[in-house]
């Protein structure tokens, strides 16, 4: 591949080249960690390591944590324990008891909200929560859609394709005071905001190795010591009995180099990026006009920015810049082969050419200051020309 | 490194043809409009007809869409143009399709819009000047050979039926369901009934 400037680390990051070092190295510890003899000890110390180093970053312990095989797994795993739970606790005379209740918001991750989709079919009753223009989600309607059935609350920390950060302490207490569980989706905060568990005061919390910086394939659950976790894959004792299968043992070892990386560059690494998502901004303010921003100015993750050019629509944009090595992603439709413009978008306003017409921008470790003004550079002209080749830009 | 598009839907995206830079200079004889920015695709097209030929000598457009969108509406007003109104108003999507040398699947409907702008044109410039449309077409064409069916049966199968989705259709038709070579037509014009239908229930709901 050419070298390309890279502005989607919200999709997917590459891997850091110590994560790749340690990688290559695991490669050849091929034990089953599960074997008693050497082979397989030295895999399970190096877990053991991987395990305490997630935990340490979020401020839990290592027996909270479950490695998954993706953020989505993750996010499943929460909700098939909700479900479960409930079903494997009732008697047949109960079954009016267990009435499942669950409040989400409108622009959490599709394995949040069609997973939800799914047990609707299998009779649990969802809330899916308004967000108010800037994407945020209101302490209030929270609070007011709690029922006596209400089982679970899950909505993500920072949202991934407008950036704004949600008030998860705050609704953790209002999950508190009603006795219900509460989850977050953490995939899109970690390693760009503080994370600390017991602050926050949640039950579990999703993570997912490729957008740290990781590979693809590996997960991380957290699951509160309060709570019982039931397995969404049965069949065997690996991580704590919680989820059966050979451990990805390459991808849990990564993960754990990966987040120890986080610990030490997280906090120069972020101011620097917010510098530049700074820099990014204005400088669209300076020179397109007729242009939106979506999400919160303010409450929002350092390295995301999220725009709406009007009157063209986005796959153009996304080609065009393609074609002068640009990486980005955009809301509309036509993208990506679903005819849905982006959910997140239109719960923000309800113009879908709002949403055709977004891009986003979300920068990484890699990214630098000249890439930046590269962009700046060769943007404008692409958005002037497809608006001179617009019915819609008549001025 | 391949690109999901054709070179020929690459060199219409990059450099369209015949953009419509000046409308009160280019003083059209029929404007057509389709589609909206709702639902992410939406074109003008503007000709030049010659009257006593009734030739199309100019045509020029604007789009708001994807790159199918634009490059279907930039190849489609180079093939108007030099077009008698009549071989105009045949244009399909499946002949779009062929000068772009394909579309993705899911792409398809992109360029269903294209020649409904022309013909939208067209009828334009037919009504301006009080002439009769002699070119509306019945839908007796074939489409799929191996098993007779016509245009008419797709549209059918949509409008009363309610298809939308090729699968549907084929439950309805068993269309392409013999040697198959006629399922990118199939579901191009399957497109075409079901922008048309939408369309009009737009207009209903609007009355």
């Amino acid at each position: 591949m050419d070298k390309i400037v890279y502005l989607d680390n919200n999709a997917t990051t590459p891997i850091h080249p110590e994560v790749r070092k340690a990688m290559i190295e695991a490669i050849d510890y091929y034990g089953n960690p599960s074997s008693m003899h050497q082979a397989g000890r030295i895999v399970s110390d190096a877990i053991v390591d991987a395990r305490k180093i997630v935990s340490n970053f979020i401020n839990a312990n290592s027996k909270e944590i479950l490695f998954t095989g993706s953020g989505s797994e993750s996010n499943n795993t929460v909700l098939n324990n909700v479900f479960s739970n409930c079903k494997k606790n009732i008697s047949d005379t109960d079954s009016d008891k267990c009435k499942i209740h669950i409040i989400t918001s409108a622009i959490e991750h599709p394995s949040i909200l069609e997973t939800l989709e799914h047990y609707e079919t299998l009779g649990v009753e969802v809330t899916y929560l308004p967000v108010d223009e800037f994407g945020m989600v209101r302490l209030q309607d929270v609070e007011e859609a709690i029922r006596p059935s209400t089982k679970l609350i899950t909505i993500m920390l920072a949202n991934n394709e407008i950036g704004t950060i949600q008030p998860i302490k705050e609704i953790a207490k209002i999950a508190r005071k009603h006795n219900v569980l509460i989850h977050t989706d953490a995939v899109q905060a970690t390693g760009k905001i503080n994370i600390d568990v017991k602050d926050l005061d949640v039950d579990f919390l999703t993570m997912s190795g490729h957008k740290i910086y990781a590979p693809k394939g590996v997960g991380v659950l957290y699951v509160n010591s309060k709570n019982k976790l039931y397995p969404l894959i049965y069949g065997g004792h690996q991580e704590n009995k919680w989820r059966a299968g050979t451990e990805n043992t390459i991808g849990i070892i990564a993960m754990g180099r990966a987040f120890e990386l986080l610990s030490e560059e997280m906090e120069t690494e972020m101011a620097r990026e917010k510098k530049l998502i700074g820099k990014l901004k204005q400088g669209f303010i300076d020179k397109v006009p007729y242009i939106s921003i979506n999400g919160h100015p303010e409450i929002s993750l350092p390295n995301t920015l999220n725009i709406t050019f009007d009157y063209i629509e986005g796959e153009s944009i996304l080609l065009y810049a393609d074609m002068e090595g640009i990486a980005v992603s955009t809301g509309s439709a036509c993208s990506t082969g679903s005819l849905e413009p982006s959910h997140v978008i239109m719960a923000i306003e309800s113009r879908p050419e709002r949403a055709h017409g977004s891009v986003r921008f979300s920068i990484g470790r890699n990214n630098t200051e000249e890439e930046i003004d590269y962009v700046l550079e060769k943007f404008p002209p692409i958005i002037e020309k497809l608006r001179k080749l617009s019915p819609l830009y008549n001025i | 490194m391949s690109w999901v598009y054709s070179d020929k839907v690459k060199d219409h995206f990059t450099n369209p043809k015949n953009i419509l830079e000046n409308e009160a200079e280019f003083n059209a004889d029929g404007k057509g409009d389709v589609g909206n920015a709702v639902c992410g695709d939406m074109m003008i097209m503007v000709i030049k007809v010659d009257k006593e030929k009734q030739i199309i000598t100019d045509c020029k457009w604007k789009t708001y869409g994807c790159a199918s969108a634009i490059s279907s509406t930039s190849v489609l007003s180079e093939m108007a143009i030099g077009l008698t109104l009549e071989e105009a108003y045949q244009i399909k999507p499946k002949h779009i399709l062929k000068e772009l040398d394909g579309l993705p699947n899911h792409k398809v409907h992109c360029s269903v819009l294209g020649d409904r702008a022309l013909r939208s044109a067209i009828d334009d410039y037919l009504q301006r000047n009080n002439l009769p449309n002699t070119f509306k077409e019945t839908n007796t064409e074939i489409i799929c050979k191996c098993l007779n069916i016509s245009r008419n049966e797709i549209k059918i199968a949509v409008v009363e039926r309610g298809a939308r989705t090729f699968e549907e259709l084929q439950g309805f038709t068993k269309i392409g369901t013999s040697c198959g070579s006629c399922i990118p037509e199939a579901r191009a014009v399957m497109e075409e009934f079901i922008q048309e239908q939408e369309e009009e229930e737009e207009k209903m709901k609007k009355k």
